[in-house]
């Protein structure tokens, strides 16, 4: 058992401990904290994978700011610790064969793509360094690079715009 | 550690992703109230981003991980806006239970 | 030169009907009535104009307008052939319909759609006009429908009436019914021949060597039954005497002079094909002596003034048709004109009686008429002289001219024709009698409004009985200026003998005495015996019989109206309503699957999210695993 190997059972263990977590706790403060610690985990799998400009970018973006949101919300809604009161069988039901069913089919997909995955060489040259990433985004995948910067700023003025109070006529 | 994936193996960065991704879809079916329902997409698309890393970790090419950049953006807009639409479903109904939302009955 | 002229001739009366139409109700009632009139006027003396010219060029003026139907080796041109037979036609029909536009002028003075009238009767007068002019069997057609359709018209012209509007289907329905004879005749002609034109047909029937006789028989069978659907014989005239039901102007235009000539028209321009298929004249003689009498049988018991007038218009183109069945054409044609003029002068003339008893046809409601009109008197005793075969009168010429021919070929046709002239006597005196004698027996207040007609009446009355007298000129026996006229029509007549030996004399004496017989017989009846025909209610026996027509509508009905209604109520309630009930199924269908497909849009946020999964599974299993 390598290190590599150990930390990874660790971090996948917490991934997806704190996954299964978010979605059964009753507290929905509860469940934005343990997705806080789930992201920070899938951090530490970018980490691992060398992918050091990614890793840190992620906990920005979805721990500091997506999280922030749903934790605003969350308490601007009073949300409560709830019990909820309508879950109906066919519900439960449904949502467990759908579990399954999502599982049979993608392992299977993937089992069956082995052959195309093939084999694994490493050419020891530097691919994904923050150095390479900016070349490539700044270089093929400009445009879209662009449209993200509008699409966030739609998305600012879309959000201000849905929840503004609207103005009662005196 | 360029060649880490020869210690651990692409195998179990994919069951890793799979499991997520359909812990992410039980959520989204299971759970009744809006804010849970966000969450777990958040969840997959995070293993969705996960495997792509892994495989541009393998394929040593690196637009898998300019692929999850862009998802990264996305996301952020998409809980912006969702977040302020349930923000507003909230002001008029009062609470964001999913089963509320019943207007487009045919 | 003569094309313009002809051109103006044709559709000066068309002109009429425009005007009428789109202007009459502003320009006045005596204004479009004379509009009316005048142009008719133009074709008579445009035709006149030809008339003139017709001796020096004796094979006649055929003008060509445009080439109208070219297919292989068929062709048909629009075009007028104007020869003798057409132009003399022509002539008494323009004339008389001068006469009869000038008398409606005043008739019809008190209705509001007198425009409307004089469109009408104009664009009649087109229309046959076309008939006649016409140098093939195609533009005759298109005249021959277009009476028909104004027949229609002015038969309905008081259209509130649901009686007249049914009058007028039934003369459209039944002169229908003779189209289709006609259609399939001409049809049968123009494949045998490959042409329609007179003329070609004359010569290439005359050089013909194979004829298919057997198939030209049959077109000659098919023509007279067209024939039989516009002139009114047995078994198509049922329409006539309900054709009364229009104002009667109409009645003596076209059911009296001019409409119900067309057929004898028609088979005079083909006597070439007649001739030769002495099966069907033996048919045509026989149909028109048998209408001739039973028709007469009915006239002797109607009590309406012109129904007898009309039923004694049907006798008398029945003896036109035993004429033509005979082979003697001219005859026919002598009897035509004779005929339109003392017919219509004996419609003009019940016209003005019944104008000045303000609609009162019922002759059992007349009497003693003649002190308070007589101009009306004077002219239909005339004309009644001239039917009953007075002598030195027109109608005694022309009818002992039928029954010479008559006698001639066959004996008992000959009888028959005799019986009928006698009853033709017998009745057009009664009514004479009934009319104008004795004592008035309608209502204190119809008495003393009894007047002479005005003179826009009473003129072309006298005109009419003038040409009644001395119409017989045209064609007396042994030196007939008619049959030489005629002659490049029918060049049988160039051979025929005109002598006048005993046998036509003792003939003639044979005719005079029946004619005196019947109005003799009429005299002692209503005015020796003071008889007055009894009312509806009280008539029996084989009277009864006569007066109800044979029952031969009612015949009509039970046979062909009924069985034709059930089949259409058939349709209606069954195959309609199963179409129907088809083309909305399809619509109930639609909607049934739509209501069971609306459940789906159950709105639970849930079932749509689990729809999505499964969706994906689907797709994504197809894509990867399927493979």
């Amino acid at each position: 058992m390598s290190t590599v190997l150990i930390i990874f059972s660790v971090l996948s263990a917490i991934t997806l401990a704190t996954a299964f977590l978010t979605i059964f706790s009753k507290n929905p403060i509860h469940s934005a904290i343990y997705l806080v610690i789930c992201f920070f985990s899938i951090a530490g799998h970018y980490l691992l994978l060398n992918a050091q400009f990614l890793a840190i970018v992620h906990v920005i973006v979805y721990s500091g700011a997506i999280m922030i949101l749903f934790l605003f919300t969350i308490m601007l809604m009073n949300l409560n610790e709830q019990r909820e009161v309508y879950r109906p069988r066919i519900t439960r039901l449904g949502a467990i064969v759908s579990f399954c069913l999502i599982c049979l089919i993608l392992i299977a997909i993937f089992i069956n793509s082995k052959p195309i995955v093939g084999e694994y060489t490493t050419t020891g040259e530097d691919y994904q360094s923050i150095k390479v990433l900016g070349k490539i985004l700044l270089n093929e995948y400009m445009v879209p690079f662009e449209f993200a910067s509008v699409l966030l700023l739609v998305a600012m003025i879309g959000a201000v715009l849905l929840s503004k109070k609207e103005k009662l006529e005196k | 550690m360029n060649n880490i994936l020869n210690h651990i193996g692409i195998e179990n960065y994919i069951f890793l992703s799979v499991i997520l991704f359909c812990i992410g879809v039980f959520g989204v079916l299971y759970r009744r109230n809006a804010i849970i329902v966000f969450m777990s997409i958040e969840i997959m698309l995070n293993a969705v981003s996960l495997l792509f890393v892994a495989f541009s970790t393998y394929h040593q090419d690196a637009q898998g991980q300019v692929f999850v950049f862009f998802s990264m953006a996305v996301a952020a807009a998409e809980v912006a806006v969702g977040l302020a639409i349930l923000v507003s479903i909230f002001r008029n109904l009062g609470s964001i239970t999913i089963d509320n939302l019943k207007n487009l009955k045919g | 030169m003569n094309t313009n002229i002809a051109l103006v001739l044709v559709f000066a009366p068309f002109l009429g009907f425009l005007i009428n139409v789109f202007f009459g109700k502003s320009l006045g009632k005596t204004l479009s009535g004379v509009i009316g009139t005048v142009s008719v006027l133009i074709s008579f003396i445009a035709t006149a104009y030809f008339f003139g010219g017709i001796s020096a060029q004796p094979e006649g003026i055929k003008i060509s307008l445009f080439d109208w139907i070219q297919i292989s080796n068929f062709s048909v041109d629009f075009g007028f052939q104007l020869d003798q037979l057409s132009i003399l036609w022509l002539l008494f029909v323009t004339g008389i319909g001068t006469l009869i536009h000038m008398y409606s002028i005043s008739y019809m003075h008190e209705d509001d759609n007198m425009h409307k009238f004089f469109a009408y009767l104009n664009l009649f007068i087109f229309f046959m006009i076309m008939l006649v002019i016409g140098s093939n069997l195609l533009v005759l057609f298109i005249g021959w429908e277009g009476v028909g359709l104004c027949s229609y018209l002015l038969i309905g012209f008081w259209y509130k009436n649901q009686e007249y509007n049914d009058a007028a289907k039934k003369a459209f329905i039944m002169n229908r019914i003779g189209d289709l004879g006609l259609l399939i005749g001409i049809f049968i002609i123009g494949n045998l021949f490959s042409t329609l034109d007179y003329a070609t047909l004359k010569t290439a029937i005359s050089s013909a060597t194979d004829l298919d006789m057997y198939m030209l028989s049959i077109a000659a069978f098919a023509l007279f039954i067209g024939a039989c659907g516009k002139s009114a014989q047995i078994p198509l005239y049922t329409w006539l005497p309900d054709a009364m039901a229009g104002p009667t102007p109409v009645s003596a235009l076209i059911h009296a002079a001019t409409m119900v000539t067309a057929g004898i028209f028609m088979i005079t321009r083909l006597n070439f094909i007649f001739d030769l298929t002495p099966y069907v004249q033996t048919i045509i003689a026989i149909v028109g002596a048998v209408t001739a009498l039973v028709a007469a049988t009915i006239g002797l018991m109607q009590n309406d003034i012109k129904k007898v007038l009309a039923y004694s218009t049907v006798s008398q183109l029945g003896l036109m048709f035993l004429a033509l069945g005979l082979g003697a054409y001219e005859v026919a044609v002598f009897h035509v004109i004779t005929h339109a003029f003392f017919k219509a002068c004996l419609f003009l003339g019940s016209g003005s009686v019944i104008h000045a008893l303000h609609g009162e046809q019922d002759m059992r409601n007349m009497g003693g008429l003649k002190k308070a009109m007589p101009v009306t008197f004077i002219t239909m005793l005339i004309a009644s002289l001239a039917i009953s075969g007075v002598p030195l009168f027109s109608g005694f010429f022309s009818k002992d001219e039928i029954l010479l021919v008559a006698f001639h070929q066959s004996i008992p046709l000959w009888i028959v024709a005799s019986i009928a002239s006698i009853m033709t006597a017998f009745y057009m005196f009664r009514l004479m009698f009934l009319t104008f004698f004795k004592e008035f027996r309608g209502t204190a207040e119809q008495k003393s409004h009894l007047h002479e007609s005005p003179a826009l009446i009473t003129i072309p009355l006298i005109v009419l009985a003038i040409l009644a007298t001395v119409g017989g000129l045209i064609s007396l026996p042994g030196n007939s200026w008619l049959n030489e006229y005629l002659t490049p029509i029918l060049p049988k007549l160039a051979t025929a003998e005109h002598h006048l030996g005993t046998t036509e004399y003792i003939l003639m004496g044979i005719a005079v005495l029946g004619g005196i017989i019947g109005i003799g017989l009429a005299y002692a009846k209503y005015i020796k015996q003071n008889s007055v025909p009894v009312a509806d209610a009280e008539i029996s026996g084989f009277s009864k019989v006569l007066y109800n027509k044979y029952y031969v509508d009612e015949f009509y009905d039970a046979l062909f109206v009924k069985p034709i209604n059930v089949l259409s109520r058939f349709f209606r309630d069954t195959i309609e309503a199963g179409l129907s009930s088809l083309v909305f199924g399809f619509g109930k269908v639609t909607n049934e699957l739509s209501y069971q497909g609306k459940k789906i849009q159950t709105g639970s946020i849930g079932l749509y999210l689990f729809a999505f999964v499964l969706g994906l599974c689907a797709i994504v299993s197809y894509l990867f695993l399927a493979q």
